[in-house]
């Protein structure tokens, strides 16, 4: 009650144009614009969101790296006890998971950036064309990007599935000894997850490459054409670099979504069996009965430090962008 | 409010004061916002707690969330209410929630009594002083079992910390009508089950049913040859990691059951026990040695009379002796261990009364007390029964009897490694069980 009447004072005695002509000369060096409750209102502001971050984001990194240097039952805080370098030596010597979940990482990363990623952009391509029902194709791929992970995981069961499976009634080795385990084989499997994994990712980048193709100005395209390019020509030389801010955020994307490539694996067998990431491993180590919370730390550490490096030149790329 | 009310009269001179205003509203609503999780905590801490000593009350907490077991435990508490007139809160969680957060569970505030399992998984938290002993409940319902349940009830200090309610046997399982068409013999050694075997695959059947997608069913392939190998005490030494795993008694067990390998399901790496029941059930393959809930899946009744059990052949020590048996039943927090109704409902347990009213709603399971009702026994269910009674030692299945760290994250991989290409190495599952055992 109190604190309008409070600022609507100066207000008071002119009218709207004399009030704001007399606020301005009166101090021409120190521009107050804000008032001491704006202050607090923006103190609040700022400071809720920090403090969020920093109780969900900050602290349990920094716990994380610090539990990774101790053996821990999860039971009373008394048990933790220090380890050293125990737990990464376990992670890098013991463990036979580790080097194979590094390589799937990789290969991962490799099979969206090579495939997925020009599939979600091929996709938003043809359906940037002026199509009949663009917009019903549009859902179709964008619908297994909302899809829940258990149901993700139920439809490629059924694919998959070595007697009742789709794929192998298909190719006609359904109940036969020479139809594929797609699941079981482990030198299959991987490729049958990257495949599920695809699904998903290149209706992501469709959706981001359909909002970047609106974006691009027309007229780029007609003087394009008015100068004699082809379609491919006028795609490649024209279109794709004026998209260079989607290019970089699906980059950016592309590489997150490999390092944390986890639920079609999760599903399948709990990444085990030629299924190996890290992500998969550090849940297996931290959550549930089979806690082990220093080595699951240690690996979470690891998964922290290799993404570091892509967030690093991401983030160093769009500042520099903002000084210039 | 008082917002609201200034804003007309301000907002026509000032605009900017709108924009304030919303600000301030967002700010108090950010704040609101932030407070509900720490609310939530709150009443989510203190809730099942209400009323820990109380003597007419109890609170129950039950990973039972199938809707069997479920009807089943409702069914006992109710016998105990009318019995005794004490009230049970029953809290149901999805019981791999309530596996998985069963370290949070125990240190937060617990129901007074819930449902667990024997053997390591609750020794650990016997050990930790979660739990509390209740040898005062077993001076009363003690002599209703057997040694062998007593002796899988015991905590690591001597004193009792569990009551069993019903278990289960691992064993082979077989269709009496494939057998006797093709005149199969039940073998008693290892030696036989391989001549069978080989029998079997000569007559185009795949000898044994086999699936390990899901990782933990080959434990139980583990459990039993370790066992006839090495002997019952072998098998809890090396579980609890007294023993090393980087020895010749364990290399002979994958040694022994390299023999097996060839005749399992080559397929197992892909399929889940259910799949594997599916192909026994259609008599593509001779036998599946997995637990007595294999039967959950033959819902045509004449598959399910024409399915058979044999325990596990002997191979070197103990005959056939030990019984690969998990037992589930109840246990009392370290809360729940100063009410006096939270005792008298876990005594009930321990009774062919109580035991009766959870196996007349769910009858797939064995009753563990002495005196409680057989007489709806299915053969198989009898004969299992038996195998059970008979048996001088009880094991709990490999992921119940070791630290399920080691079970979970050494084991799976190690085993499904060892069924893709016959290998394993020990001296790694010896150098990781001593950093995860190391950390308990």
């Amino acid at each position: 009650m109190t604190t309008p009447t409070e600022l609507s004072e100066p207000a008071a005695p002119g009218s709207r144009a004399g009030h704001t002509a007399a606020a301005r000369p009166r101090k021409p060096g120190r521009v107050r614009r804000l008032s001491k409750r704006d202050k607090v209102v923006l103190g609040i502001m700022v400071g809720i969101p920090t403090l969020v971050q920093l109780a969900f984001v900050w602290i349990p990194t920094l716990l994380s790296v610090l539990l990774s240097f101790t053996r821990w039952n999860g039971l009373a805080l008394s048990d933790i006890r220090a380890a050293g370098l125990a737990n990464y030596s376990y992670v890098f010597t013991d463990n036979p998971a580790f080097w194979p979940a590094v390589q799937h990482n990789i290969l991962w990363l490799l099979f969206l950036a090579v495939i997925a990623t020009p599939l979600g952009l091929l996709l938003a391509v043809l359906l940037d064309q002026q199509i009949r029902g663009s917009k019903i194709y549009q859902s179709i791929f964008f619908v297994p990007v909302m899809l829940s992970l258990a149901l993700v995981g139920i439809i490629w069961q059924l694919f998959y599935q070595k007697d009742n499976g789709l794929l192998n009634f298909l190719l006609g080795t359904a109940g036969t000894p020479q139809a594929v385990d797609w699941f079981g084989n482990s030198s299959v499997n991987i490729w049958a997850a990257l495949v599920a994994a695809t699904w998903r990712h290149a209706g992501y980048v469709m959706i981001l490459y359909l909002a970047g193709l609106k974006g691009v100005d027309a007229s780029l395209k007609e003087a394009a054409s008015l100068d004699g390019a082809n379609a491919t020509q006028t795609f490649f030389r024209i279109v794709f670099p004026a998209m260079a801010p989607i290019n970089i955020v699906i980059v950016v994307i592309t590489i997150i979504e490999s390092l944390r490539a986890f639920d079609v694996v999760w599903v399948i067998n709990k990444g085990t069996n030629g299924l190996e990431l890290i992500s998969a491993l550090v849940i297996t180590y931290l959550i549930g009965e089979g806690q082990s919370i220093g080595i699951g730390s240690a690996f979470a550490v690891i998964l922290l430090v290799i993404s570091l490096v892509p967030i690093t030149i991401y983030l160093s790329r769009t500042f520099r962008k903002e000084k210039f | 409010m008082s917002i609201h009310e200034d804003r007309p009269a301000n907002g026509t001179f000032r605009p900017g004061l709108d924009r304030r205003t919303l600000l301030k509203t967002l700010g108090v609503g950010a704040v609101g916002a932030a407070g509900i999780p720490l609310l939530a905590a709150c009443t989510g801490g203190s809730g099942p707690g209400a009323t820990p000593s109380a003597s007419t009350s109890l609170t129950f907490g039950s990973g039972s969330s199938d809707d069997v077991p479920k009807a089943a435990y409702k069914a006992v508490t109710d016998a105990f209410t009318a019995k005794t007139k004490i009230k049970v809160t029953t809290n149901v969680v999805p019981h791999n929630d309530f596996q998985n957060k069963i370290s949070t569970y125990l240190q937060g505030s617990p129901d007074d009594a819930f449902t667990w399992f024997a053997g390591y998984r609750m020794q650990y938290y016997a050990g930790k002083g979660l739990l509390a002993p209740i040898d005062d409940v077993w001076a009363k319902v003690g002599a209703n079992y057997s040694d062998a349940m007593k002796k899988a009830s015991t905590g690591p200090d001597g004193k009792m910390y569990f009551v069993p309610n019903y278990n289960y046997p691992w064993g082979f399982f077989y269709r009496k009508s494939v057998w006797a068409e093709k005149g199969y013999a039940v073998p008693t050694t290892f030696d036989a089950l391989k001549t069978l075997c080989a029998k079997m695959k000569s007559d185009g059947l795949i000898p044994i049913e086999f699936a390990d997608k899901d990782g933990w069913p080959a434990m139980g392939t583990f459990d039993y040859i370790n066992m006839r190998l090495n002997g019952y005490q072998f098998h809890m030494d090396l579980t609890a990691h007294k023993e090393s795993w980087d020895q010749k008694k364990v290399s002979d067990v994958f040694d022994t059951w390299k023999a097996l390998l060839p005749y399992q399901n080559p397929a197992a790496l892909g399929m889940t026990w259910q799949d594997a029941a599916i192909n026994m059930g259609r008599k593509k393959s001779g036998m599946y040695l997995l637990g007595s809930f294999v039967t959950q899946q033959y819902t045509d009744k004449t598959i399910l009379d024409d399915i058979d059990f044999f325990a596990f052949p002997e191979i070197a020590m103990e005959g056939q002796d030990a019984v690969e048996a998990p037992i589930d039943g109840l246990l009392l927090s370290k809360k729940g261990g100063n009410n006096q109704a939270a005792r008298d409902f876990l005594a009930f347990m321990g009774t062919p009364e109580g035991q009766d009213a959870y196996a007349k709603v769910d009858p797939s399971n064995i009753a563990t007390a002495k005196g409680a009702d057989t007489s709806t026994f299915s053969p198989l269910t009898k004969k299992c029964a038996e195998t059970i009674a008979n048996a001088k030692s009880i094991s709990q299945f490999f992921d119940r009897d070791a630290l399920p760290a080691m079970a979970n994250n050494v084991m799976i991989p190690a085993l499904q490694g060892f069924i893709k290409d016959g290998t394993v190495d020990v001296k790694n599952l010896e150098s990781q069980a001593k950093a995860l055992y190391a950390a308990q």
